[in-house]
């Protein structure tokens, strides 16, 4: 079976000390019912740990989330520890409560794409299938 | 209804022992043109099943309030729940509250504080300062009550896992204003099992942490009498996405595990069960939280009658704190949660709540404003003194739908109860993970409703509008993580670092033959020793939890 035929593989992961894991255990689990392979890391994991579990997993996209504002902090964070790694081709997303002007930030950073508080599952879904397809394509060419 | 000789001996005792102590706020409480509003509104016969199910406020079981005359006699405290950035931004806020009227403290720690690590640890990057205010040493704690008389104000920490450490300061501190312990009123949240299964604030596991919560009911009861110990809660669970009548369950459940260890350690149950003491959630459905409060302190009363055999009137009454539902509020139109939080505030007034925290505004998008907390306050102001609803004690009890929902919501609690005893009781449902899939599952499903538009949030998933003006936010002041450290590092560099390192020592003895560690504690912390020094050496004895 070649690689493009086996479900995406997704890292849900918390960064920091932020204990608010109910998004980020629904996502889990709504990318789960739509076939994504996912691995959560559960809470209180610092940026080396996710990153080191998302090379080991062989992930196609990490989504991270933070709600007590240390997103700016850490979410660049992870992007960094990924390309120490050699993971700079793997997207990242973030979720969390995060105002719009730190979102602009977050994108020249390096992530991928910000949901915020709101956002229908159906559209972090799509993301994360863009996401990964984009990953596999790029994997392909090398 | 004057004739029923329990409703007699209610008015001779403890109504007229709740009227001497605490007056009514007015001579006489009536309507516009001068109806008059009844203290307490009766069916026209107490039959039995009155009395056993809902029974006169203040009297077992408690179902219309723990208090005679209730908010005739003082209103709920108003306690805005706040904290961010460091000590002397926070001790600023605080002060502003005072000057607006709100009448108790309610601190907020940052998350290294929460689980016990300095700001320069590596594992507080980014979280220094930012959900609530940094606490490495006493000289923090110190700026955090500068120029509050410990003595005139009840404070409420919201500190777990390491709740020992912070109480520690708190009394030395007030030790410091001339403050001595048996004058401090206040609560410590000290709840450690919800946090493996809502919060996540934890650090040692769950055995060890229950000794430390024992240790300071114990040395609570002999100090600090009129002190609340504890504040068991199924807020957090709630927010964790738990259905209401989960979390009377779970928070109840916690409650049996705290008071048989507490019984097991040998200490009596009539000396701690008063200082027990309950925090919950207030979401949206008004009905199903105004049962809601009304089962969980029935339940409570009953289980603390039947099941440990409870003496005093005291042990029985489930006195609890609200806050209403974080997790509830948009940032699609923030000015409707200003009208989510004033429906959930109702409920818990309906609800008989002891003291009260309603969310602002602009908490889905950050910290809130000074403005936010304001109106946040005034929400509380106006049902206390403009909606009538404080005149007259428990105004839904007697309702057909209110008393079914109150009997189902208790019922349901109590056999979840059961089923969490027959798997070995609470430490083993964390253990197995039990808890957090019956929360995990009920989340789920209510998420699954949203998306499918079964269950409408307004501004969110219909009647959507697209916004042009963006809130002004709070921001944190980004050099908050560096001054934290720098002051850190100041007051290592200035303690007598021979006693320091001698107290923890000591702290290190005790905790390896497992005696009371609070006074090894208060030692310490007067000495200057850190947060995360204290609980470095704790980690070693105890290890540490992982999820």
């Amino acid at each position: 079976m070649t690689k493009e035929q086996t479900p995406f593989r997704v890292l849900i992961a918390k960064p920091g000390l932020d204990g608010h894991d109910r998004g980020a255990k629904f996502i889990a689990r709504a990318l789960r019912d739509q076939g994504f392979e996912v691995i959560y890391t559960g809470i209180r994991r610092t940026a080396a740990e996710i990153a080191a579990t998302a090379i080991q997993e062989d992930v196609d996209v990490v989504g991270l989330s933070s709600l007590s504002g240390a997103h700016l902090r850490l979410f660049p964070e992870v992007v960094r520890e990924l390309a120490a790694r050699g993971g700079s081709d793997i997207p990242v997303l973030g979720g969390g409560v995060i105002p719009d002007e730190d979102i602009t930030t977050l994108l020249e950073k390096g992530l991928s794409g910000i949901f915020t508080s709101g956002t229908p599952a159906d559209a972090i879904i799509s993301s994360f299938k863009k996401a990964s397809q984009h990953h596999r394509n790029h994997d392909s060419l090398k | 209804m004057s004739k029923d000789k329990k409703f007699s001996d209610w008015q001779k005792n403890e109504l007229a022992a709740s009227l001497k102590r605490f007056p009514e706020r007015k001579e006489e409480f009536s309507l516009h043109g001068g109806v008059e509003i009844p203290r307490l509104a009766l069916p026209e016969t107490i039959d039995d099943n009155y009395r056993d199910r809902l029974g006169f406020p203040g009297q077992y079981p408690y179902t219309r309030g723990v208090q005679p005359t209730m908010y005739r006699g003082r209103f709920w405290t108003m306690r805005q729940y706040a904290g961010f950035s460091s000590a002397a931004e926070s001790n600023k806020r605080y002060r502003y509250l005072l000057d607006q009227g709100t009448t108790g403290l309610s601190v907020a720690f940052d998350l290294p504080t929460q689980i016990g690590y300095d700001s320069d640890d590596s594992m507080s990057l980014g979280e220094v300062g930012k959900v609530g205010v940094a606490i490495d040493t006493l000289a923090d704690m110190e700026m955090l009550f500068k120029d509050i008389p410990l003595d005139k104000i009840s404070t409420s920490m919201t500190i777990n896992s390491p709740a020992i450490v912070l109480l520690a300061m708190y009394v030395v501190v007030a030790e410091k204003q001339g403050v001595t312990a048996d004058k401090l009123r206040g609560t410590i949240q000290n709840d450690v099992l919800k946090e493996y299964v809502a919060r996540g604030t934890y650090i040692f596991p769950p055995r060890p942490s229950l000794g430390l919560i024992t240790d300071i009911f114990q040395w609570c009861f002999a100090n600090m009498p009129l002190f609340n110990t504890i504040s068991i809660s199924g807020y957090h669970i709630r927010e964790a996405g738990s259905t209401a009548a989960q979390e009377v369950a779970f928070t109840l459940a916690n409650g049996i595990t705290y008071v048989q260890t507490a019984l097991d350690a040998g200490l009596e149950l009539d000396h701690f069960a008063k200082r027990l003491a309950f925090f919950f959630n207030a979401s949206s459905n008004l009905l199903e939280e105004v049962a809601k409060f009304r089962a969980a302190r029935r339940l409570w009363a009953r289980l603390m009658k039947n099941r440990f055999q409870a003496r005093k009137p005291a042990s029985m009454m489930m006195r609890f704190h609200t806050q209403t539902a974080g997790s509830s509020l948009a940032a699609q139109q923030i000015d409707n949660n200003i009208v989510r939080v004033t429906i959930q505030a109702l409920a818990a007034v309906f609800g008989g709540t002891q003291s009260l925290h309603t969310n602002s505004r602009d908490e889905a998008l950050s910290l809130p404003t000074e403005d936010s907390v304001r109106t946040a306050l005034r929400t509380q102001q106006i049902i206390a003194h403009e909606s009538g609803v404080a005149d007259t004690v428990d105004p839904f009890a007697g309702s057909y739908y209110i008393e079914q929902l109150t009997d189902s919501i208790e019922l349901a609690a109590e056999d979840l109860i059961s089923k969490i005893e027959q798997k070995g009781g609470v430490v083993s449902c964390i253990e197995d993970g039990f808890i957090q899939r019956q929360i995990e599952q009920a989340a789920y499903d209510y998420q699954k409703e949203i998306e499918a538009g079964q269950r409408v949030i307004v501004g969110v998933n219909k009647f959507q509008i697209k916004e042009e003006d963006k809130p002004e936010l709070l921001r944190m002041n980004p050099a908050v993580e560096s001054a934290q450290i720098a002051a850190l590092q100041k007051v290592r560099y200035e303690r007598n670092d021979d006693e320091a390192q001698a107290r923890l020592a000591t702290l290190k003895v005790a905790a390896e033959s497992g005696s009371n560690l609070m006074e090894p504690i208060i030692a310490a912390v007067r000495a200057y020793v850190s947060l995360g020094e204290i609980c470095t050496v704790l980690r070693k004895i105890f290890g540490e939890y992982r999820d």
